[in-house]
Order: structure tokens, then sequence, then C-alpha cells
């Protein structure tokens, strides 16, 4: 009987005398598969490349493009959708989507307001309990997607009608003058203020959108919980096999895209100066972030793309908007172009995706 | 054998909706061997190991390590038991590097402060480590450690997810189809790591479609048919036809009555 498993296994004995170097490959590639491999492991590279040919197209067809005020006004128009866009991102990260974080800003921004104005909270922790309201608002989210298991789209497809109308409900269409925030609560204000090194204003708020970005770009390379960001997103079954907490990460991250909206929400009432219920940033501020997102290359499938992608996909919309108004075209060029390269972002990305195969 | 089970299973259920994967099922592993467990497709093979390393909750039945009852429910439970396991599907990220990958859930942090307070990878050792992992199973010339596994071919994933399990096993360590996309050399290579494992006095559990390879490395084989446990033979004692033909229902060993 043993013998049979001997006589099965002889084939083996072929293996007697091969070499013992392990297979090699040297696969010749050609340019483009070589440009398609380095795309894929530099997810940045592409909104990069698109950012500095845009500015050099701007920069030839205006001459007032490359001025430093022209280029610290861009970076002060993306500070808020480029908060959204670090929100966006690690949701997007996860293969998810969230509709809600221009509501969820507006309406934190409301409730630091109201704490104040309403109800004489003071408003360093008017500005606490707003970003604490936030986060817990991107936890019901979080908990709804992977706990109830439902789509992320369509939480979030509520939860924006829910409380965008919530805001409403609560501010009674009610907007706080900038007068009154800046002689009563001037820390609402706070990324409102600038420095002006050699007469060039740099806003507060540009800062803190580097620092975020610096610090999620961090997080999502150097730590375990980035990684495992990125392995949800990537297959989730997998990584609950290989020991991931899926859906911890899920409300983690949720959550924290809580968080990001209520700074956005802060940062708001820094930029416009007054608290308002109506701002345009509830209805656009998803459209917005996705688009920095998208153009940004980071996979709406998960698991592929950087923050800093995200960082120059908001650059790029700052970019095109600005120069096209210093060349003096119809603005709805700039809507035009923006769509143009969202569906190029995507077509980049779903051909990035095949050099694994 | 006068010794205990490491890891027992007694009456062990598993229902998906209509189906039973597991129906009654009870297992054995003894420390120190290595058992193999075959059956058809669809036998409930993979429904047992899962149930086994924390994947999937048993409906019914009790599982015992080391004489303790345990109920995992998740598998990092499993693994902090010293269970590890290579699932049929690999489980792996695909878009994340091979060092990730095997570090994924139990990743290294840096000494000092970057580690304790950033929370900071240490990225070297885990790439070492890695290396050095992949090195000794032979497998494979990685030219790059952090290149994504989805970039990898199906018998190197498989000999990456292969050596996450040998090298973090401290318990008992399962296989399910470890070497189903691996050429002839390659699966020589993963029967000597499960030599290897055991000469650690680590027990294995490989199922495996192969039977010359359950045949040469198995000390018992444990013969799954229709969600239970037919029976368990010694290599010695049967034929590799017996085992096909008691695995597929064709012959029924000797005692062993199959309810219809
Ligand atoms: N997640 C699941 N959902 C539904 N049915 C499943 C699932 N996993 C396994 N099954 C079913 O359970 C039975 C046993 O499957 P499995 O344990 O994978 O068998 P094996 O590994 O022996 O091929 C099969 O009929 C299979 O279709
Ligand atoms: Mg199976």
């Amino acid at each position: 009987m043993a013998s049979d498993a001997k006589g099965a296994t002889s084939f083996e004995e072929g293996l007697k005398g091969a070499s013992e170097k392990v297979a090699e490959f040297h696969e010749d590639k050609g340019a483009l598969k070589r440009l398609q491999t380095w795309l894929h492991q530099t997810p940045s590279a592409v909104p990069m490349i698109v950012l500095v040919i845009a500015l050099i197209i701007f920069g030839v067809l205006s001459e007032n493009f490359f001025k430093a005020t022209t280029l610290s006004t861009i970076l002060q128009q993306i500070a808020i959708v480029g908060i959204l866009g670090c929100a966006q991102s690690v949701v997007v990260l996860t293969a998810g989507i969230d509709l809600s974080v221009g509501a969820i800003a507006v309406f934190s921004s409301v409730l630091m307001g109201q704490m104040t104005f309403r109800y004489g909270i003071p408003a360093e922790l008017s500005i606490l309990i707003g970003l604490v309201l936030g986060t817990a608002m991107g936890f019901v989210n979080g908990w709804l997607v992977a706990k109830v298991k439902l789509p992320p789209f369509i939480v979030t497809l509520g939860t924006w009608q829910i409380l965008l109308a919530s805001n409403f409900i609560f501010s009674a269409n009610e907007t706080i003058r900038s007068s009154d925030i800046e002689k009563q609560a001037g820390a609402l204000q706070f990324w409102g203020q600038s420095i002006q090194p050699g007469g060039v204003k740099v806003l507060f708020a540009v800062f803190l959108l580097i620092a975020l970005v610096a610090i999620m770009a961090y997080v999502l390379r150097q730590t375990a919980w980035g990684r495992h960001v990125y392995a949800v997103g990537d297959d989730p079954d997998a990584a609950e096999l290989a020991g991931v907490k899926t859906k911890t990460i899920l409300i983690q991250v949720y959550a924290l895209a809580g968080f990001f909206c209520a700074i956005a929400g802060w940062v708001m009432i820094g930029r416009f100066g007054s608290v308002s219920p109506t701002a345009s940033t509830g209805q656009m501020g998803n459209i917005q972030s996705i688009t920095a997102v998208v153009i940004g290359g980071i996979s709406l499938f998960g698991g592929r793309g950087s923050i800093v992608g995200m960082f120059f996909g908001a650059l790029i919309v700052g970019v095109f908007e600005m120069g096209l108004r210093l060349v003096g075209t119809d603005p709805q060029w700039t809507f035009f172009l923006i769509g143009v390269l969202i569906i190029f972002a995507v077509a980049v990305d779903q051909w990035i995706r095949k050099a694994a195969a | 054998m006068t010794q205990e089970p490491i890891l027992k299973g007694r009456g062990l259920v598993k229902r998906y909706g209509k189906v039973t994967a597991l129906d009654h099922c009870d297992f054995d592993l003894y420390p120190g061997e290595i058992l193999a467990v075959i059956g058809d497709n669809g036998a409930g093979k993979s429904s047992l190991i899962k149930a086994l390393s924390g994947a999937v909750q048993p409906d019914e039945g009790e599982i015992t390590l080391e004489g303790k009852p345990i109920q995992f429910s998740t598998p990092l439970d499993a693994r902090a038991y010293g269970i590890e396991c290579v699932y049929q599907t690999l489980a792996m990220s695909p878009a994340l590097s091979i060092a990730d990958n095997m570090f994924m859930g139990r990743e290294l942090r840096k000494p000092g402060i970057m580690g304790a307070l950033f929370r900071q990878l240490d990225k070297p050792a885990m790439e070492k480590f890695a290396r050095a992992k992949l090195n000794e199973l032979g497998l494979m010339t990685i030219q790059n450690i952090n290149q994504a596994v989805e970039t990898l071919s199906g018998g190197q994933r498989q000999g990456v997810a292969v050596a996450r399990a040998a090298a973090f096993g401290s318990k008992v360590v399962i296989l399910d189809e470890p070497t189903a996309a691996l050429g002839v050399k390659e699966s020589r290579r993963v029967l000597e790591l499960i030599r290897d494992v055991r000469s650690r006095g680590i027990p294995i559990i490989l199922i495996s479609h192969n039977m010359p390879h359950v045949f040469e490395v198995a000390d018992r084989i444990h013969i799954h048919r229709l969600g239970k446990r037919l029976c368990v033979i010694k290599p010695g004692d049967y034929s590799m036809s017996d085992a096909v033909a008691f695995m597929t229902g064709a012959k029924l060993p000797e005692g062993v009555t199959e309810a219809a």
C-alpha cells in the first residue's frame, strides 16, 4: 500500500539536479507598461503632473498668475474644500462615500455659533461642543454602515438631508452677524486671521489645511491604523480574516470624517465671518470634496490613493478657477474642464489598476 | 493514543441559510502531529477549519483547546491563542505590500517615543523579518518586499500566506489547500516547511486534494464527508484509492455505517 504512495511521488525525482536558482523574471517592459507600474506605486503622481501643467499654462497665459497674492488666494479658496476633502479621503479609502460632509460642516458651525449666542456658553467651549457633535454625526454614519450594514451612499444621502434639515430647524434660519461674533466670540473666527509676510496675506486656515494633510499622510502611511484603513477598502473579508477589526475601523473612519467636517465648520466661520445655516457648503461641500478626491487619484473602489493626491486635486480645482478668471474666460469653462478632469482621472485609475494583472 | 487532543471539536454544526456545511462534526488534533483533512469539494472542510480559527462561529457544538472550552468570535481571538491559518482565499490585501500583509493586525512599532506616542511602524524591522521568512521558504525571488501583493503570481501569493502562518503560529498551524496554486518544486518546499513547523513541536492541520502529499506527510488522515468526520485513518493502513473511495462514498471503511 505504501508503494502506492511512493509510485505517485516518484515524478518528483525529476527535481533532483534541477537548478537551485529560483526563477527570475526579466520581463521586457515597454515604456508604457513601466509608466503604468510607476503610477500604480505613486498614486499622487497623476494629479501632481496635471497641477504642474496647469500652473505652467496659466503662468504663460496670464502674467498676474505667478504673483504671491494670487497663489495665496488660491490656497485660501481651497481651505474648506481641502479639509472636507480630508474627511472624504478617509471614507473613500474604505470604499465608502460620504455625502453628508457639507451638511455636518454647516450644522457644526451653526451649533458652535448658537451655543454661544443662544445659550451664552463661552466661545471656546462652544467650539469644543461643535467638534464633539460633528464627530458624533460621523459616528452615526459609521455605525449605520458598519453595524447595520447599509450602503454608505444611502446612509449619507439620508443623513445629509436629515442634518441639513435639523440645521435649518435648530437655527430657525437665523444668521449670526460677523460684527457680533467679532465683538463677543472672537475664537469662532480664529482661522480667519492671517499673517502677512511681505504684504502677502496667508490665512491661518491655510496652515491648518496643510497641517491636517501632513498629519493624515503620516497616519495613513506610517501607522497600523492607516494600513488597516487601506486593507478594509481593499478587501474587507480578507482584512477581517487577516486580523483587522473591520467594523471598528469603519466606525472610526466615519467619526474622524465627522470631526474633520466640524473643523471645516469652524474654519467656515473664520472665512465668512458670519454663521449662516444656508451656507452653500451644505449643498455643494460633498460634490466639491468628492471632486478633489477623484481628481486627486483616490480610487472610488477603495484601498488606493493618497491624501496628498487629494490635496493636489483640490489645488487643481482652485488653480483652474483662478487661472480661467485671470485669463478672462466665461467661468462656465471651469466646470467644463473640471468635468473633463473627473472623467480623465477615473479613466486613469481604471488603467492603473490593470497594472496589477 | 493516550494523549489528550490539543484541539478538539464536538458536535459542531454550521448552517448557511438552508445549507448545512457542518453537521454534528467531531474533530481531534493531537500534539505534534500532522493531521490531513480530505474530502470532496463542498464537504465542509473549509467550514470546519474556519470554525476552529474563529473565522466563523459554529451554531452548535463545543471546541476545546488544551482541554479548556473556547469561543473565538474573530480570527484575532484564535491568533491570540497561537492558532494561525492559511485560508483557501489567502486573506491578503492586494494593494498592500508583502510586509504589510505579513504583519496585518500585529504590526511592529518603532522603539521609543516614535512608536509609543506617535505609533510609527517599524517598517525596516518588518521588511527584514518578512524577507527572512520568505527566504526560509525559498519559494520565490521577491525583488521588492514592498511590492504590492497583487503584482505577485498566484503561487507567490500562496507562498507569502504560508510563510505568514508558519512564522507566527505557536500552537496550531492550519493550512487550507496551501499548494493548490503551486508548482511541483514550490509544493515540495511547502511540505518541507510543514515538517519544519512540526519539528518545532507545533501540530498542523493540512487540507489538501493532493493524495501523494497527504500520504507522504500526514500522521493521520481525517476523512470528511457530508459535513462530518466519516473516519480517521493512518496512511500506512490504507491505500490512496481506499481513501478516495471513502471520501467519495464509493466505499465505506470497516465498522463505519453511513446514515442514508
Ligand atoms: N459563506 C457561505 N455562505 C453560504 N454557503 C456557504 C458559505 N461557505 C460555505 N458554504 C457552503 O457550505 C458547504 C461547505 O463548504 P466548504 O466548507 O467550503 O467545503 P470544502 O472546503 O470542503 O470544499 C458548501 O455547500 C458551500 O456551498
Ligand atoms: Mg475548501
